[in-house]
């Protein structure tokens, strides 16, 4: 018994796809010395938006080890504190006057923070325009874990809880002790008993802010071209470790005022 | 006595046809058939049945040429280490398991037909820079221009990707990054490539940003499928050879 096969479309010719992009189509006609596909620069490029994530990712995070440091004062008592509140609104008098320099650090800030949002934004986007149709099958994860893969909404999270901190203890709208309170009061009121559900929302975000950070530690150092395979394992050691001592040194605090212990 | 198995696959019969998940059940597979002879014998079936057969891509069939390639289960080359599909048996699947056979799913690589999809956006990268501007000429005398061999394994182990794509189809953000370090890397590390490190680095990147992957994040997920176990600091390297590109 002989099968007649026809020549059916597996073997017939393909069509190529005619939607390719004019920019495809002169590289890939043009040699590339002389004309070398700029593609709006470093700034346009995804590694250099990475950069940019990388750097002002670094300067956040020690802005943290900072502001972690600051809080911990809360437990040597309300003149600790308030004093060291005080100082940072009168460092560098006199040749700077009163808050001149925490108001470069804040401008800092602000940059850094949009910079850092600016670049996921658009890399978020590049990265969604990339996978137009998704797969069936549910794709697993073969690799790191799961704070790769909370990045983007953890940023988010992080974004909203920072909106809430700034109105609750930096302006006080949301504080019971208000604008005109000390920072001290400000912070024992703010975390009183009554309100634990600011203290379980802190708690919340600044796990995620340790999710945040256990990956984006050792990853700015890949970014920037400064790991190798023999240093992944110190790196994320250290990202761990800073991530964990950053989370409970924050905590402390919280906890500190919600279980009567700074009061 | 063999194995029964259900699949569902991709079926799409051009670039512009929508596509859709088929299921078909293909009987009596030996446990040694190589994933893509068990689609060979379905394909037998549905020639005969006057069916249109599955299309897919393959050449050498021995783990070398990187033209097979397809997401099993929601995993590029299957859940098996370091192997490309040709190279993945059926006795690593259950009697009566489903599988999913899916094509690699990125912008830049459009569908063909089926589970064939088309990575000439790799070719561009590589006509971009992942070449070394010298007159090659004969081979040069061993040790004439040494290497270090620390170097020459590295250039070694990133030489050996063979551009299968399944770093994209694996990486959340669609980037091809893997694969256009490993070209980086390959021919950065070695005397002959080292004049057009900085531009070379420019050149690809910028290629594969203007072919439309997606960026690294770092989530290692393309060298844990890599049938090739392209490590993940060759995309360091390609970072760092940019930035200093950029300078």
């Amino acid at each position: 018994m002989t099968a007649t096969i026809e020549r059916g479309s597996a073997t017939a010719p393909v069509i190529p796809p005619e939607d390719v992009p004019a920019k495809k189509a002169k590289a890939a006609g043009a040699p590339a010395r002389t004309a070398p596909p700029r593609s709006g620069g470093f700034l346009g490029s995804s590694s250099g938006k990475k950069a940019v994530m990388a750097v002002t990712g670094a300067v956040l995070v020690l802005f943290l080890v900072g502001h972690m440091a600051g809080n911990l004062k809360s437990f040597f008592g309300a003149e600790s504190f308030n004093a060291y509140a005080d100082f940072l609104r009168t460092m560098g008098e006199p040749i700077f006057p009163r808050r001149v320099l925490l108001s470069l650090v804040e401008v800092v800030l602000v940059v850094a923070v949009g910079l850092h949002m600016w670049a996921a934004v658009s890399l978020a986007r590049r990265a969604g325009r990339a996978r137009p149709v998704g797969y069936a099958a549910r794709r697993r994860s073969r690799a790191s874990g799961y704070a790769t893969h909370v990045m983007r909404w953890g940023g988010v999270t992080i974004l909203l809880f920072v909106i809430w901190h700034l109105l609750d203890l930096t302006f006080g709208a949301v504080n019971p002790a208000g604008w005109d309170g000390t920072p001290y009061e400000r912070l024992v009121q703010g975390f009183d008993p009554s309100r634990w559900w600011v203290t379980v929302f802190y708690a919340v975000a600044l796990v995620m802010v340790g999710l945040h950070l256990r990956h984006g530690l050792w990853s700015a150092f890949q970014t920037l071209g400064l790991a190798s395979s023999r240093s992944y394992r110190p790196l994320r050691g250290v990202a761990t470790l800073v991530s964990a001592v950053l989370v409970l040194g924050f905590l402390a605090v919280p906890l500190a005022v919600a279980a009567g212990v700074i009061k | 006595m063999g194995m029964n198995l259900t699949l569902k696959v991709w079926r799409q019969k051009g670039p512009e046809d929508k596509g859709r998940m088929v299921t078909y059940r293909v009987e009596d597979v030996s446990p040694d058939m190589s994933f893509l002879e068990m689609l060979d014998v379905l394909n037998e079936r549905l020639i005969l049945e006057g069916d249109d057969p599955v299309a897919f891509d393959h050449d050498c069939r021995e783990g070398i040429c990187g033209m097979c390639g397809m997401v099993i289960n929601g995993v590029a080359h299957g859940e098996q280490v370091a192997t490309t599909t040709c190279q993945l048996h059926m006795r690593h699947f259950a009697d009566g398991a489903v599988i999913t056979v899916e094509p690699w799913r990125a912008a830049p690589f459009p569908v063909v037909k089926d589970l064939v999809v088309d990575r000439s956006a790799f070719d561009r990268i590589i006509q971009a820079g992942g070449f070394v501007s010298v007159p090659a000429g004969s081979a040069p005398d061993a040790h004439s221009v040494p290497v270090k061999k620390a170097d020459a394994d590295a250039a070694f182990d990133a030489a050996t990707c063979i551009g299968c794509g399944a770093c994209v189809a694996a990486c959340p953000n669609g980037s091809a990054s893997l694969f256009t370090a490993a070209k980086i890397t390959h021919l950065g590390l070695l005397p002959q490539g080292a004049p057009e490190r900085d531009s070379r680095a420019r050149d690809m990147v910028e290629q594969m940003d203007a072919e439309g992957f997606g960026g690294c994040t770092n989530t290692g997920e393309c060298t844990a499928v890599c049938p090739k176990g392209i490590p993940l600091d060759t995309i360091a390297r390609m970072n760092r050879d940019y930035l200093r590109a950029a300078r």
